[in-house]
């Protein structure tokens, strides 16, 4: 899988999970921002991805993260 | 102040009485001792179990590291500094450090590496203890621009060399496992440092969200007299199992998850990932019995309750109602526990069933949330307290339960009220021994909150008739209106509390926008919508209750506000940074005016 590609189905999975049009979402979006979630809520996400990947993430890992690009990065390290 | 202070409940004899020690090393090391054979520390990552130490155990490890300390030269009064998540290591190293009289440092490891360097340069410390995911961020220090003698690092990944001493910087860097190595028995043991009681102890920073560092110089005092006067209130039973989930540098983590909770005998259990989903798991399945949050976490709680319900459906939720009801009037005089964790299984089950006290402080508590706690038979102990008085000045003592107030003074507390207006609210002055010594360095700060030895807190509130202390909120906070009434943001915005939103936050307009004639110095909230929703949806509710207030009290304006708000480690709302944004990002023409009537 690409890094595009990987971003497109986080974006999927985003949208998923908070109920939102994939069509609004771009890669460099801040998902915070853009999906109206708190640190929390981002945190349900992660164990989604996590599932989905079948990785496991651990919180450092994603401090300062707040993009679906950033956030391709850090999961693509552990695929 | 005599009769309206608590009175100490212990039933018997502590095993560890604060008063025979003059020092946290000297009390810790006996402690280790005294337990040998029960549990300390239980450290989960998500299920998995990582660590399991009897206090024989942990006294093994933290002397091995206590001799490297020793080997690197830390002595009485050297500064050991740790930037540590929630983890086993941070109490092993902080017991070392103690052991060797050394000063403790324990420094947020939620700051950004570039916060957290600012510190490190503030205070120097001889030892900085550390974990890789900080270290990582620590990038002066790996440049060698930050001097200390030794460099511990947990955790480094097998891949990763860490750097060599250079001319610039003379330190060692090791790793924080390779250090307990050495076997005390063929190295030699560590020799017990002792302090006396007006020795320095630890350094923190408090949490002042601007300006200079401020480091606290707290005393062994400090810590010993506070120990003693909230376990007394609040004794741990040896076996009682403490979830640390505030960051340990936090002074009620400090005191309920180190401190205290070694001198009783109970057990630390950290959990590496903060998610709900695996605090939830700790609590159900490790016979959590203390905790200290936070109120965001007290409403995590919240949620993951009613989402239990919602589960359950609307004939449980019914019933779970009238239960509630049951044990609210059973229990208004005191808590009972065992008949409430029967009552109300389905719920306590949810957090655990072995939950016999929640700390709660750190920031203003909702009302209407802590009182849905108790009545559900969770005791919840609201107290108050600043890092500059060492942990805790007042406490609820559930005799009654009272959600309306952050308690009464602590044996030993002297509280008053300075410069109170009509309504009897001034400036919380306090005089006791927790009351730290001064700000590192900082003569002219210190000069400003200690006078005559009284710690001016710089919180407003009042004492009531049962001498119970209500907070309204913070003088530096406080807005002088046109009309030259004094508002409190924090109480405007308790009016606002379980509107159903995301956050909510009351500012002076000028303050954010200073010289705009557009609102003058109206009262403006600022609202973040709870996601898929628009503020629009909650201006009814909003202006409902706005009309509940004095005119004078009354906001003008809602700001839509769509990012989380910055927030302190103990979540407070960090107010001038969420100010200077909105400034830098919105204009006031944003605002949407509720044309008061």
């Amino acid at each position: 899988m690409t890094r595009d590609q990987l971003t497109k189905k986080l974006i999927e999975l985003a949208g998923k999970r908070f109920e939102r049009d994939t069509s609004e979402l771009a890669a460099a979006d801040d998902f915070f921002e853009k999906l109206g979630i708190d640190s929390f809520q981002a945190m349900e996400l992660m164990t989604d991805l996590e599932e989905e990947f079948d990785i496991e993430i651990p919180d450092y890992e994603l401090q300062g993260v707040n993009t679906f690009e950033k956030l391709a990065v850090v999961i693509e390290a552990r695929i | 102040m005599g009769p309206l202070t608590h009175e100490p409940s212990f039933s018997g004899e502590p095993l560890i009485p604060p008063e025979r020690y003059d020092s946290l090393g000297e009390l810790l090391r006996d402690a280790f001792v005294q337990y040998k054979s029960e549990t300390a520390l239980i450290e989960l990552d998500r299920k998995k179990e990582k660590v399991r130490l009897t206090y024989l155990e942990a006294k093994r490890i933290a002397e091995r590291l206590a001799k490297r300390l020793e080997d690197a030269g830390v002595g009485a009064g050297d500064r050991v500094a740790i930037v540590m998540s929630n983890q086993s290591r941070w109490l092993l190293s902080a017991y070392a450090a103690l052991f060797r009289g050394a000063v403790l440092v324990p420094i947020d490891f939620k700051l950004t590496g570039e916060e957290q360097e600012t510190l490190l340069r503030h205070c120097r410390p001889k030892v900085l203890v550390t974990e890789y995911p900080e270290y990582r961020d620590l990038s002066a220090l790996q440049r060698g621009e930050l001097s200390m003698d030794l460099v511990l690092v947990s955790e480094v990944p097998s891949n990763v060399t860490l750097p060599q001493p250079t001319q610039a910087a003379r330190g060692t860097f090791e790793k924080w496992e390779q250090a307990i190595e050495t076997d005390v028995e063929t190295g030699g043991s560590p020799t017990f440092v002792p302090r006396a009681r007006r020795d320095q102890a630890t350094l923190v920073y408090s949490s002042g969200t601007g300006g200079n560092p401020k480091g606290c110089i707290l005393t062994h005092d400090n810590y010993l007299e506070q120990y003693r006067t909230l376990l007394a209130l609040y004794p741990y039973e040896v076996g009682d199992r403490f979830f640390s989930v505030l960051p340990t540098n936090h002074a009620i983590d400090f005191m309920c998850g180190f401190v205290g909770a070694f001198a009783c005998g109970a057990t630390v259990v950290h959990q590496r990932t903060l998610r709900p989903e695996f605090l939830r798991h700790v609590m159900q399945e490790h016979g959590i019995t203390h905790m200290a949050v936070v109120p965001m976490i007290l409403e995590a709680f919240e949620r993951a309750i009613d989402e239990r319900l919602e589960e359950k459906g609307e004939l449980t939720e019914h019933v779970v109602e009238g239960l509630r009801q049951i044990n609210a009037a059973l229990t208004l005089d005191k808590p009972r526990g065992w008949l409430s964790k029967r009552l109300l299984k389905p719920v306590h089950d949810r957090l655990g069933p072995d939950l016999k006290n929640l700390f709660v402080g750190g920031a203003f508590v909702d009302r209407e949330r802590a009182q849905r706690f108790y009545d559900l038979g969770f005791p919840l102990a609201i107290g108050y307290g600043l890092t500059e008085a060492c942990t805790v000045l007042t406490v609820n003592d559930l005799k009654p339960f009272r959600s309306d107030s952050v308690g009464k003074p602590l044996d030993g507390v002297e509280l008053e009220i300075r410069n109170a207006d009509g309504h009897g609210v001034g400036e919380v002055w306090v005089k006791t021994r927790t009351v730290f010594a001064g700000y590192l360095d900082d003569p002219e700060q210190t000069a400003e909150v200690l006078k005559d030895g009284w710690l001016k807190t710089g919180d407003l509130g009042f004492l009531d008739p049962s001498g119970h202390l209500h907070l309204v909120g913070r003088t530096k906070n406080m807005i002088v209106t046109a009309g030259g009434k004094n508002v409190y943001p924090e109480d405007v915005e308790s009016t606002f509390e379980g509107v159903d939103c995301e956050e909510l936050v009351v500012f002076a307009s000028g303050y954010v926008w200073p010289g705009t004639k557009l609102t003058d110095e109206g009262l403006v909230a600022v609202v973040r919508a709870k996601k898929g929703k628009r503020v629009e949806d909650v201006l009814p509710e909003i202006r409902r209750r706005n009309l509940k207030l004095a005119d004078y009290k009354r906001i003008v304006a809602v700001l839509p506000w769509e990012s989380e708000m910055p927030r302190t480690a103990s979540m407070k709302v960090k107010r001038a940074p969420l100010a200077e944004e909105i400034r830098g990002r919105v204009s006031p023409e944003a605002l949407i005016s509720l044309e008061v009537v």
